[in-house]
């Protein structure tokens, strides 16, 4: 019991700490730009619960999770190709590690070049920058699979979709769950400054227009939102990776343990 | 080495990776001339490579390109510098003081999270179009990385190590010295190399889209101006910064840990690798 009070403790004790210096320090704040975080908290409850949350929230997000998906399917499936296939990697090792050198945010303007400022641009600005890491990291882990037990599937003749989800995406998950999750903060990035460069609606957009409105307390609770999506979408990554990867952090556990 | 003669390759040697990845060099840049000249993509939007090339080669003989780059470089550098500093310093505190690491570590899991592009808003309001509203956003993207680096490190000392240097009654300065500093070395060198290609991605973007001088802006100017042959230049410019940087801290790291066993593995294994 005193253990589960004394780890409430610590898991809250700094956060609350920082919350109330924070609203304290804050509240009698005169600074035009530095407003008290009372004043923040009401703009945030103006202005996202409600209409905000459909017209502007929800179309951020759908872009967010739809490029990230098919950057992620994507980044598979041409991974397992060049990791799989040693003369596709030597060809293609300098341009991938050129592409991945780049920072993503450059590639806001030239796909809005070719594709408009719809929501096809933002998607495939999502794509076109956080599919790297995925593509690098599963032709990583295709590449490194343990030899033994290429060996061992060839002698019974495993081959084809058995194969490949037996041994090839099985042995290569780690790696793909470590570019999934360098995937999501480029994929996060690239929704907000999409909307930032060009957009008529969405969160980056929105906080924008409030930033130059000088709307200070509503620009705040912008920022406070997307940091609160940036967190939300980090917890959620983590269960999905807990349990795609328990076979592998079960082994490590074990590994790990004082021989 | 006789790391490559230990793996048989079966799938028939690449005796020159190097002549391969020229190869597919020379035929990305080909088709990217010429899917434009054949009227696939509009050239106006994509440019030919030799378009490009041309484009290139003129950015750089004129000053104002040269200027851009070293912003950026400066950018970059100070940014690096001051989140790689406050990353070891903070690191150390709260991995050696008992306690403190479990009573910050809910706070670092939320707070690490939070995109920094989320703070732009906020750096245009407090500091402008200058250069402290693009350090803002570097300096809070790269501490984390070398923070947690750092804090890995230190997590790794050997017990019993620990428990030695606690027997003969090594002073708190002596245990840093030549306990944690040697176990956390490698974490802090890959930390640096993490936290250089992520201050270098925040330093483009806040100069794209705050308009702190430096590459970034040069790439938004010639897209509202729409000179697009120099744009896509200056895209291949930050590209190749980008790969310089990466093989940079990549060098440095082989050089500082040629001793560890980590980089001895590493080396054999990308030997045997390609």
């Amino acid at each position: 019991m005193t253990a589960v009070l004394r780890r409430t403790a610590l898991v809250l004790g700094l956060p609350v700490v920082l919350f109330v210096v924070w609203w304290f320090a804050s509240a009698g704040s005169t600074d035009f730009y530095r407003p008290p975080l009372r004043r923040i908290l009401a703009a945030f409850q103006e202005t996202w619960i409600g209409e905000r949350l459909v017209e502007d929230v929800a179309p951020s997000l759908v872009r967010l999770l739809v490029g990230y998906a098919l950057a992620v399917v994507a980044g598979i499936v041409l991974g397992v190709a060049i990791g799989s296939t040693r003369w596709l990697r030597a060809l293609l090792e300098p341009i991938l590690e050129f592409l991945r050198a780049t920072p993503p945010t450059v590639l806001v303007p030239v796909v809005m070049l070719l594709a408009g400022i719809g929501n096809e641009m933002k998607v495939i600005v999502i794509v076109s920058g956080a599919i790297w890491p995925v593509l690098l990291n599963t032709a990583e882990g295709v590449r490194s699979i343990d030899e033994v037990l290429s060996d061992t599937c060839r002698s019974y003749r495993i081959g084809g979709l058995a194969r490949l989800r037996h041994l090839v995406l099985r042995s290569a998950s780690p790696q793909i769950m470590t570019g999934a999750r360098q995937a999501l903060a480029i994929a996060i990035i690239l929704m907000v400054i999409s909307e930032m460069f060009a957009a008529s609606n969405g969160l980056g957009f929105t906080v924008v227009q409030f930033q130059r409105s000088f709307q200070i307390a509503e620009m705040w609770s912008g920022v406070l939102l997307l940091g609160l999506i940036g967190v939300a979408l980090s917890l959620a990554f983590r269960v999905v990776d807990r349990v795609v990867l328990r076979w592998y952090h079960g082994l490590r556990a074990v590994e790990r343990q004082p021989r | 080495m006789s790391q490559t003669a230990v793996r048989p390759n079966r799938a028939g040697a690449l005796p020159t990776p190097v002549l391969f990845g020229a190869v597919g060099v020379v035929i990305a840049a080909v088709t990217l001339e010429l899917v434009p000249r054949l009227g696939v993509v509009s050239a106006i939007y994509l440019p030919p490579t030799s378009t490009i090339a041309r484009a290139l080669v003129e950015q750089v003989q004129r000053p104002e390109f040269w200027l851009a780059l070293r912003d950026t470089l400066v950018t970059w550098g100070i940014g690096l510098a001051i989140a790689v500093v406050a990353g070891i310093v903070a690191g150390v505190v709260i991995g050696t003081v008992p306690g403190l690491r479990a009573a910050t570590a809910s706070t670092i899991e939320f707070l690490r999270p939070i995109p920094s592009v989320a703070l732009i808003p906020l750096a245009v309001l407090l500091y402008g179009s200058g250069i402290r509203a693009t350090l803002m956003l570097v300096i809070y993207a790269s501490f984390w990385q070398m923070l947690v680096q750092v804090l890995h490190g230190i997590v790794d000392v050997d017990p019993v190590a620990r428990d030695t240097a606690r027997s003969y009654r090594l002073s708190a300065a002596a245990q840093i010295r030549y306990l944690i500093w040697p176990t956390a070395l490698p974490y802090v060198v890959t930390g640096i190399r993490l936290a250089a290609s992520v201050a270098l991605i925040l330093t483009i973007t806040g100069e794209l889209i705050i308009g702190t001088p430096g590459l970034g802006r040069q790439i938004a100017v010639s897209m509202e101006s729409n000179s697009v042959p120099p744009m896509y230049a200056l895209v291949v410019v930050t590209g190749l910064l980008g790969l310089v940087a990466n093989q940079l801290f990549r060098a440095i790291e082989r050089q500082v840990l040629a001793w560890h066993p980590s980089q001895r593995r590493e080396l054999s294994e990308a030997v045997s690798g390609l």
